[in-house]
C-alpha cells in the first residue's frame, strides 16, 4: 500500500504539514516494501489550483491513500474520483504518523475543507 | 483623460476622494473595485443599463476524448485535471487562453461562456457612473475590469476607482490610466503599502500625486516621505470628526461647505501637472 503524507521536511523525522495544496513536500511511503520517496509539490509554488496541481501529482503516483491536514473542495473532488482514501491528522512527525495509520487512528476525511486554508 | 485612484492599502480613501473628485471634475465615475464595489452607496444614481460580463472555458466533448492528458499538462492555471481517463474541468480557474483547444489534437475542446459579473452604468448629480460587479465565488476580477475600461471613452474626463493592493486589478485598471492619485494615511501601514503603489505606478510611467486622508495638518512619516523622494503631495483630507461623521451617513462631501474646497484644490493640483481641454 502506497500511502503519501504532506510533509514540511524530506526526512521520516519532519513534521507532517497540515496544509495539502501548499505543503512543500510529498513523502511517499509503501508500507509492504518499505521504500520511500520524495517529491516537492507541484502545487506549492502556482498562482492559483494549488490543490489541483498537488492532488493531480499524487493522483499520477498512484497511491492508495493520502494523510494531510484537511483538503479544499477541489482537491477533495480529484482524490475522491481517483477512489483515493484520504485521513486527517495533526503536525506530528511521519514516523508518528505513519504509526497511527498503522494502528487505525486516524480519522478518514468525508467532507472538503474551506478553499485557501493554506495560503 | 483617465485618472485613476489607488493606494496600495485598503480602507485609507480612495472611493471618497474618487468620488467627491469626479463631482469636483465633472467626470465620469467608474468604479473598478469589482469585489467590492462601493462608490454607488456614497453617488446613489439611477440605473439605465446593466449588462453581463462573460468568460470563456474549455468543455470536453467525451465522445472525441481519448484522456491523453495534453490539455492538462499544456494548462498553466490548473484549471483541468485528470483521473483515470477523464478529464475534468474547474472552470473558475480557466484564463480563457484557448492553449488546451490548440494542442487537443481530437478536437474534442470546444469553448463555451458563462456569465461572471456584470457592469452598470447610470447617472448621478449630473454625471455619468459605471461599475463592474463580481459575482460571488468568482476569483477572477479581470475580465470584469478589462470590459468596462476597454468600453469607456477615453476622450472624456474619466475618475477610475481602483482597487486595493497592488494586484492585477490594478495592474490592469492602470493599464488604462493616463495619471494616477495616490491616496494614503499617516500611518506605518499606510506608507508601506504607498510605497509599493508608488514603485507600481512608475513602472507605466505616468505622472502620479499623493492625497494624504487622515491629516492632522502637523508634520507626518507620508510628508516626509514625499519631500525626500520629490514626490507631489496633491492635497490633504482632514482628520475630524465631521468628515467621519459626513461619511458614515454616505453622504457626499464635495456637497458640505466645509469640504468643498479640498476638492477643488485637488482638481486645481491635478490641472497643474496635467492639462486638459
Amino acid at each position: 500500500m502506497k500511502i503519501v503524507i504532506s510533509a514540511k521536511g524530506q526526512d521520516i523525522n519532519d513534521l507532517m504539514d497540515v496544509r495539502f495544496g501548499r505543503c512543500r513536500y510529498f513523502q511517499i511511503h509503501n508500507l509492504e516494501t518499505g521504500e520511500f520517496k520524495v517529491l516537492e509539490n507541484a502545487g506549492q509554488k502556482s498562482g492559483g489550483g494549488a490543490g489541483i496541481a498537488a492532488a493531480q501529482q499524487i493522483i499520477d503516483e498512484g497511491v492508495d491513500v493520502v494523510i494531510t491536514g484537511s483538503l479544499g473542495p477541489n482537491a477533495f473532488d480529484l482524490i475522491n474520483k481517483a477512489g483515493i482514501k484520504a485521513y486527517k491528522c495533526d503536525e506530528i512527525s511521519i514516523k508518528e504518523v505513519i504509526e497511527k495509520f498503522k494502528n487505525g487512528e486516524l480519522q478518514e476525511i468525508n467532507i472538503a475543507g474551506p478553499s485557501h486554508h493554506g495560503m | 483623460m483617465n485618472i485613476a485612484v489607488l493606494s496600495g492599502k485598503g480602507g485609507t480613501g480612495k472611493t471618497t476622494v474618487s468620488t467627491n473628485l469626479s463631482l469636483a471634475l465633472n467626470a465620469n465615475y467608474v468604479d473598478c473595485d469589482v469585489e467590492e464595489p462601493n462608490g454607488f452607496l456614497f453617488l446613489k444614481p439611477n440605473i439605465d443599463n446593466v449588462y453581463e460580463v462573460e468568460e470563456e472555458y474549455p468543455v470536453i466533448n467525451k465522445e472525441k476524448c481519448v484522456g491523453c492528458g495534453m490539455c492538462v499538462k499544456v494548462c498553466n492555471f490548473n484549471a483541468l485535471a485528470k483521473v483515470k481517463d477523464d478529464i475534468l474541468v474547474f472552470d473558475k480557474l480557466c484564463h480563457s487562453c484557448g492553449a488546451c483547444q490548440y494542442v487537443c489534437k481530437f478536437g474534442a475542446i470546444e469553448y463555451k461562456k458563462r456569465v461572471i459579473g456584470r457592469i452598470e452604468s447610470g447617472s448621478a448629480f449630473g454625471i455619468n457612473i459605471k461599475q463592474g460587479i463580481l459575482n460571488k465565488g468568482e476569483p477572477m476580477a479581470v475580465p470584469v475590469i478589462k470590459k468596462m475600461l476597454s468600453s469607456i471613452n477615453r476622450n472624456e474626463l474619466n475618475v477610475i476607482d481602483c482597487p486595493p493592493g497592488t494586484s492585477c486589478n490594478v495592474v490592469n485598471s492602470l493599464k488604462y490610466s493616463d495619471f494616477a492619485v495616490l491616496v494614503t494615511e499617516p500611518s506605518n501601514f499606510g506608507l508601506h503599502d504607498l510605497k509599493l503603489a508608488i514603485e507600481l505606478v512608475k513602472m507605466f510611467n505616468i505622472p502620479f500625486g499623493v492625497v494624504i486622508n487622515k491629516d492632522n495638518g502637523e508634520e507626518n512619516i507620508i510628508k516626509k516621505y514625499c519631500i525626500n523622494n520629490n514626490i507631489r503631495i496633491l492635497g490633504t483630507i482632514p482628520f475630524n470628526k465631521k468628515t467621519a461623521e459626513l461619511y458614515s451617513k454616505g453622504e457626499i462631501l464635495y456637497f458640505d461647505r466645509d469640504h468643498k474646497n479640498i476638492f477643488d484644490e485637488l482638481v486645481n493640483n491635478i490641472r497643474e501637472v496635467l492639462p486638459w481641454s
